[in-house]
């Protein structure tokens, strides 16, 4: 079957290749408006950069395997390593983010499953965000005068650095979850509830796995902010030369308050120990925030199908 | 839900399915005809059918449906009988989905969403207050619009509802092939069992679905608009099964797509949609309720004469 057409006639109609000049105008306000944002692009990520490029080359000398096996020596010496500071930094995320985690997921369960259009869970999100927002040095004021000389009087030490931690790392939590369990579709939640499955059924059976690798991400992102705060550990933890795995007690070093004190003091050795300590921080958090974005990629891959 | 008032959506639903409009006017004793396959005793139960009559599993008076301030169905009063499949249909609006959704109570998860009138089920009112919701949708299962099979494997899938009511684990590989097999799923899943049940094909997964609200043996089965999401291959499919399933399930299916209610139903429920006076809402009522082959080729209303031959609206 075929049929037969008249050929184009050229000369009756425009060329495709006689533009307007509006046409032209256009072409070239994009071109400029392209480059304008390549270049705000390039100066955004420019301090990014040079971040990452100074501490890698200033830091870099000093990592070494003894950096990570000794404590720290004074300030005027070369050598010496911030074991003190690794431990404690580990002891204190161990014990916070069990602390931060667990009450956060909790905490958007509720949010999500629960509180849906109630005015208790508009009060709780609205003092999350709120707690966000407070400059951590506040959220060590509080333990400081709380836990580390008054109510409780536990003296510094990795359990109360590790509180002031979680708190700090708690609202991060609860708004990560509470994005990732909304976006668990409500047509797994009423498959459930129409099976005759109660509500806390639905929400460990169902709920909770469809959105984990999600929760996952979340809790990854703030364990990498929580690694780095300083300010709250050197009103709870104090600091410590030595290594001490007390939990209470006894002063608790962690990274990022080595790095603070070595920083501000004149000697170079100390500097240059700061520095190799600021190295490892950032590793530590960037290693925290690929895998988190892995797992984040992973999961959206497996929620296509829904 | 998906909106079907566009009279050329209804158009194209009719001439994509099989039988075209004259299948519209079948009447039912040709329609038996075309019963897929069967086993034998389960062929001869259902040609005794007619002559004792089923009991009845759900009574609604004067039940009407409020969200919010907003009456959605009005004063319905509809009898459902046992191993049949009752087929509710009409416009877009008509609260056809919203009145089964009253059937096992899935409108108390929708916030203001209110009933009146009673839902009685086998002789007890599913509302009255020592009823536990959860209960009444343990007995009455429920298959939805879209194909929702959890992110798990195929057999985590089926092996949900057993799992809740406590099924033992020596017992759960039995429960889950029944289950398949009565879903007509068995044959095409049974190697890949640890697959996740979103790997399916829409059809699949939509059998998958009904594979997991039969395997926790539920007295009735509601199906809201279970093939609107599916080509005709696969709609045909769960046809087919829910003729099988009939013997077994009393079965209560909303459906945009008349052929289908005139194939698969035994009586068939017309609602419409009526404006009210005060403010442009619009309230669904029950114009008819008779047997399928009445409702389309004699039927008593002149508003469900004019839905069924396409004059409508």
């Amino acid at each position: 079957m075929t049929t037969t057409l008249t050929p184009p006639r050229a000369a009756q109609r425009r060329s495709l290749r006689q533009v307007d000049r509006r046409t032209r105008w256009r072409k070239l306000t994009s071109l400029v408006m392209r480059m304008v944002l390549t270049v705000t692009m390039a100066l955004a990520c420019l301090p990014l950069v040079l971040i990452l490029y100074v501490v890698a080359e200033r830091g870099w000398s000093v990592v070494d395997l003894h950096f990570f096996t000794q404590d720290t020596l004074p300030f005027r010496l070369e050598g010496g390593g911030f074991r003190q500071g690794f431990v404690g930094s580990f002891l204190i995320m161990a014990l916070a983010i069990p602390m931060a985690v667990v009450p956060g997921i909790a905490t958007a369960v509720y949010l999500v499953e629960y509180g849906r259009g109630r005015k208790l869970a508009a009060l709780v999100r609205f003092v999350t965000d709120v707690m966000t927002g407070v400059p951590s040095i506040f959220v060590g004021l509080f333990v400081y005068a709380v836990l580390v000389i008054g109510t409780v009087k536990l003296g510094f030490g990795t359990l109360a650095a590790a509180v002031a931690i979680a708190i700090v790392m708690l609202p991060i939590v609860v708004r990560s979850s509470e994005e990732m369990l909304k976006l668990v579709p409500d047509s797994l939640r009423s498959a459930s509830l129409g099976m005759g499955a109660r509500r806390w059924q639905t929400t460990t059976k169902v709920v909770l796995p469809a959105a984990a690798p999600g929760l996952a991400t979340g809790a990854m992102l703030a364990i990498a902010r929580g690694a780095g705060e300083t300010a709250p550990l050197i009103l709870t933890g104090l600091g410590s030369f030595t290594m001490t795995l007390y939990l209470v007690g006894e002063r608790q070093a962690s990274l990022p308050q080595l790095i603070h004190q070595n920083a501000v003091q004149p000697f170079e050795p100390g500097i240059a120990r700061a520095w190799g300590g600021a190295l490892c921080l950032v590793a530590i958090t960037v290693l925290f925030t690929i895998v988190a974005r892995v797992i984040a990629a992973r999961f959206a891959r497996t929620r296509e199908g829904m | 839900m998906t909106t079907m008032t566009d009279p050329t959506l209804q158009t194209t639903h009719r001439t994509t399915t099989a039988g075209g409009p004259s299948r519209i006017r079948i009447p039912l004793g040709a329609r038996r005809l075309s019963v897929p396959i069967t086993d034998t005793s389960a062929e001869d139960a259902d040609l005794a059918r007619p002559a004792e009559p089923h009991e009845v599993v759900f009574g609604l008076r004067d039940v009407s449906v409020y969200y919010g301030g907003f009456r959605a169905v009005r004063d319905v009063n509809l009898e459902i009988a046992e191993r049949e499949i009752t087929a509710l249909i009409g416009p877009s609006g008509c609260g056809k989905s919203t009145l089964l959704r009253t059937l096992n109570r899935m409108n108390d998860l929708i916030p203001g969403a209110q009933v009146e009138g009673s839902v009685a089920y086998r002789g007890e009112n599913i509302y009255d207050k020592d009823i536990d919701p959860v209960e009444v949708r343990r007995r009455i299962g429920m298959v939805f619009q879209k194909p929702n099979p959890f992110p798990k494997s195929i057999y985590d899938n089926v092996a949900f509802g057993p799992r809740l009511n406590g099924v033992r684990r020596s017992e759960l590989d039995d429960t889950v092939e029944q289950a398949l097999r009565g879903a007509a799923l068995w044959d095409e899943v049974k190697g890949k069992l640890k697959q996740s049940g979103l790997s399916l094909s829409g059809g699949q997964q939509q059998r998958l679905c009904i594979a997991r609200a039969i395997a926790v043996n539920p007295e009735v089965v509601l199906m809201d608009e279970p093939c609107s999401a599916l080509d005709p291959v696969a709609t045909a499919r769960i046809e087919d099964l829910m003729e099988r399933m009939k013997h077994d399930y009393t079965i209560v299916i909303v459906t945009h797509n008349m052929q289908q209610a005139a194939r698969i139903s035994d009586r068939t429920a017309f609602f419409s949609t009526e404006v009210n006076e005060a403010g442009d809402t619009r309230t669904g009522v029950l114009v008819e309720f008779d047997d399928t082959a009445k409702i389309f080729s004699n039927p008593s209303d002149e508003r469900t004469e004019n839905y069924i031959t396409g004059r409508f609206g």
